[in-house]
């Protein structure tokens, strides 16, 4: 029995002593998925030498983060959302920033005002609409519960990030009343129970199971540039939704460096290199995401989209609705 | 029994079932928080939808689950007809298949974008949906179907054990007696493998109460789902914690309510396992339709998705293949073997010390370490995490305050958090494959032992476990396959840079792109066989 204490013991000071002897790496927990992530940070360790680690969940790393404490080891969070980063933030799980770089590389209305967290791309709730069937691609975010949509919607879960944030901006503009009519009128209009992600609405499009579905931009530029997908999304139009008054909902990919990062230099450095251009290239070019830093271009295929007004609305206001939105939801049974 | 335990038997019991308790424990206590109205909330909107799913599921399921594994197991053990040498132990491969996985292939295949309905379309000419009827995978019936075709093997295996390790004698009896292989199923058979397939079913209504994967996949909101939505959504673990309990409870009236029903009875058998079996014979028309009820389950539980992801693992080579399969399969392979061992010590524990000592409350330590298995994973993993965090943030508290440096989260930090979240979760099936071996062993011989002289430990490494080492292996395999698909709890609780085969494959499969991820799911129903493989031999080497 003593022996195996002993070797346990010796075991676990082995284990701590690799984590905290070696200064100069990073360590991640990330809600984006690792594929996504690993271009940009093999780069950056190859002109640094700063080793990366990450761990990947969809779920529940923030808990687990304040689970820790201030034992923690990791340094930095990257989300796929802005809520969460409000969240972080709320719970005072993060610390600010204040690095010229990032200031520099970052437009003020896409980082925090205390600098506790910051954009690192946009993404847009589009439209698709489909080429055979829709031909006046004016549409609105409004426009979808109306009676010209009845039965030809798709959409995934209301429940999903991407649309709570849609429906907690519907809440900023019109309020909980009138986002309830809107969201009713909505699920009236669905061509089926929401189910699958964007990419599988863009897929019912193409059958003929619906007209329009909701989606984000990049996931319409993946499935181009996919071989056995771009049937599907050859078969509709990506539409900009409401340019005609506030313009389109936008969403962040973001990050925040953790409050008790015990690598706190190397964090920065790999968070200023995620800002600057090499980093925001890739996620420019792989991803299919619209970059930050305004130095960089968006791919060619995504420019090709054309320019679109964004709803100018303080990321701030879409996070604060965000519970509002899920109460909202549940209220008008949107995925049941 | 009258035998006398010295005070480590029930010590060492209680402490264990306390520390496998501690996580659910958390979670209930933390229930008692405030949850900002979020639990009156929901139980106002969407509350009473997803219970009525949550109840249609399990049920669904569990009886399904039944209504296939009950007779495949006795037809396999009890008959003779083609091909049965190939059943007995394909009927197990579905096992090896994450439920994630089975639910991504039939959703591709049978969608409305899908290759069967297109083909179909292409076919017949039609245009749309509406011109012809297609029944909708994405279904409370359609996460029945799945959750059963990856569940099934559970009632099939521990009824298959059952009825080999029944005695013989019985069955010739009523054969001698002019019993139909029918009656001699529904008189002797069943009533006695009762126990055996209360546990298997009682295992897949838990395992489907924990399920998010597939009926979040299907758009079937459950309970699961709200437990998901409360605390990742509205940030409430009060109300999360809440719903769990709510989810307990379910449990606990499931596994009563069968306990009730066969409180009376008892039934003990003397079998050296080295019997003959005279199997029924089937020929013609019956054996036919044995061959073919096993052969089409077979298809669609394995076989299909199998061939499936080959196909997308050979579209998407280039994509799928990664250097590192060795190191993530050399993760998983160890992890699993590890919560295996450990399952199996702690089932023997508790259930061995449930038989000998005589208080009123021996059956509760075997009963408080198996709740965890009803938890989702996410949930569990949170559980898991309070107790060990609250240890090392008071070690570490406890250097400091010598004024030397921490050793930082030795516990919850490390691997050793993921095998207590995997031990938590998955010693319901030890206990429960464990305690309906050990209770076919008649109490006799413990007396006679006891007569004998032997001491409590003597007797179980002498007396029992040669006689329960099938249903120890079978636990052991058991929670082995578990261990190798299991994905939320493993998300949450791993070290930094550790993969395993199911983190691996399910970053794919959560955006939907398992083609991607294809060969590392192959690699993990691979590396799932052969387990399966070797339980078989040894069940079959007795008889």
């Amino acid at each position: 029995m003593k022996s195996i204490i002993a070797a346990l013991a010796g075991a676990m000071t082995l284990a701590t002593s690799f984590a905290a002897v070696s200064s100069e790496q990073v360590n991640i927990y990330s809600y984006r998925q690792p594929f996504l992530i690993d271009p940009v940070v093999k780069k950056f360790t190859e002109n640094t030498g700063i080793k990366v680690n990450v761990v990947f969940a969809k779920k529940g790393l923030a808990e687990r983060l304040a689970r820790e404490g201030k034992h923690t080891k990791a340094d930095i969070v990257l989300t796929t959302d802005i809520s969460r980063l409000m969240e972080l933030e709320d719970k005072g799980l993060v610390q600010a920033v204040n690095s010229e770089i990032i200031n520099k590389n970052i437009p003020t209305h896409l980082r925090d005002v205390e600098n506790e967290w910051f954009a690192l791309t946009t993404r847009v709730r589009n439209v698709f609409a489909s080429k055979e069937r829709i031909t006046d691609t004016n549409i609105s975010y409004e426009d979808l519960a109306g009676e010209a949509f009845k039965g030809k919607i798709c959409t995934r879960s209301g429940k999903h990030p991407y649309n709570v944030a849609l429906v907690a901006s519907m809440i900023a503009h019109h309020g909980y009343e009138g986002a309830k009519t809107w969201l009713s009128g909505v699920k009236e209009n669905l061509a089926r129970k929401p189910q699958g992600n964007d990419r599988a609405q863009i897929k019912a499009v193409k059958e003929g199971q619906c007209d329009v579905a909701l989606g984000n931009s990049y996931y319409f530029g993946k499935m181009v540039t996919d071989p056995k997908q771009k049937v599907a999304a050859d078969a509709v139009n990506i539409v900009f939704p409401n340019q005609k008054n506030r313009g389109a909902h936008v969403n962040v990919s973001g990050m925040a460096l953790t409050k008790f990062s015990h690598n706190k230099e190397a964090a920065i450095k790999l968070m200023e290199y995620l800002t600057g251009e090499n980093a925001q290239n890739i996620y420019a070019q792989v991803n299919m995401e619209y970059p930050v830093n305004v130095a960089v271009k968006p791919s060619k295929l995504v420019a090709s989209w054309g320019s679109f007004d964004a709803d100018m609305l303080p990321m701030s206001k879409i996070a604060s609705n965000r519970k509002l939105a899920l109460k909202l939801l549940d209220e008008v049974k949107f995925d049941l | 029994m009258f035998i006398k335990l010295n005070v480590k038997w029930p010590a060492a019991s209680w402490l264990l079932s306390f520390l496998i308790f501690l996580p659910l424990l958390a979670i209930v206590w933390q229930s008692f928080g405030h949850d900002e109205d979020v639990f009156a909330h929901l139980w106002q909107t969407v509350l009473p939808d997803y219970v009525l799913n949550t109840v249609m599921v399990v049920l669904g399921v569990a009886f399904l689950s039944m209504l296939i594994g009950v007779p495949m197991a006795w037809f396999i053990a009890m008959c003779n007809f083609p091909m049965r040498s190939f059943f007995i132990w394909a009927m197990l491969l579905p096992l090896a298949m994450p439920s994630y996985v089975v639910a991504f292939v039939y959703t591709d295949l049978l969608e409305y974008a899908g290759p069967v309905q297109g083909a179909l379309r292409e076919f017949f000419g039609w245009q749309s949906a509406v011109d012809y009827p297609f029944f909708d995978v994405r279904t409370i019936g359609g996460a029945i179907v799945m959750l059963t075709l990856v569940l099934y093997p559970y009632v099939y295996l521990l009824a298959r054990t059952a009825f080999l390790e029944q005695s013989q004698t019985l069955a010739q009896s009523a054969r001698m007696l002019g019993c139909s292989p029918w009656q001699s199923f529904k008189r002797v058979s069943f009533p006695l493998a009762r126990p055996a397939i209360a546990v298997a079913v009682a295992l897949v209504a838990m395992e489907t109460l924990a399920d998010f994967a597939v009926v979040h996949y299907f758009a079937v909101p459950t309970l699961t789902t709200a437990v998901y939505d409360t605390w990742l959504g509205y940030g409430s673990l009060a109300a999360a914690a809440r719903l769990s309990a709510l989810m307990l409870a379910m449990l606990f009236i499931l596994i009563s309510v069968e306990r009730f029903g066969r409180s009376k009875q008892r039934h003990y058998q003397r079998t050296t396992g080295q019997e003959a079996i005279n199997r029924y014979s089937l020929t013609g028309a019956k054996a036919f339709a044995v061959t073919m009820f096993c052969l089409i389950i077979f298809g669609l539980a394995f076989a299909l998705p199998f061939f499936s992801l080959i196909g997308m693992a050979i579209d998407y080579f280039d994509e799928s293949w990664n250097e590192q399969f060795f190191e993530y399969s050399y993760n998983s392979f160890m992890l699993a073997s590890i919560v295996a061992v450990v399952c199996v010590i702690i089932g023997l524990l508790l259930s061995y010390f449930k038989r000998l000592s005589q208080g009123k409350y021996s059956g509760v330590p075997s009963k408080l370490a198996s709740t965890g298995y009803a938890l989702p994973g996410t949930v569990l993993a949170i559980g898991v995490l309070i107790p060990l965090s609250l240890f090392d943030h008071g070690l570490n508290s406890l250097w400091e305050y010598f004024e030397r440096e921490g050793p930082g989260l030795i516990l919850s930090g490390t691997l050793f958090a993921m095998i207590a979240g995997y031990v938590v979760r998955f010693s319901a099936i030890a206990i429960g494959s464990i305690e309906s071996s050990l209770n076919k062993v008649t109490p006799s011989l413990d007396m006679v032992s006891m007569t004998l002289g032997m001491s409590p430990l003597k007797m179980l490494f002498k007396v029992h476990l040669p006689l329960v080492r099938k249903g120890c292996f079978a636990a052991a395999l058991l929670v082995f396959i578990e261990s190798m698909k299991e994905l939320p709890a493993a998300l949450l609780l791993r070290p930094f840079n550790y993969e395993t085969l199911a983190t691996y494959v399910y970053q794919f499969v959560s955006d939907e792109q398992l083609e991607h991820g294809a060969l590392a799911a192959i690699v993990i129903v691979v590396v799932g066989l052969v387990p399966l493989i070797i339980l078989n031999r040894s069940l079959e080497q007795q008889h």
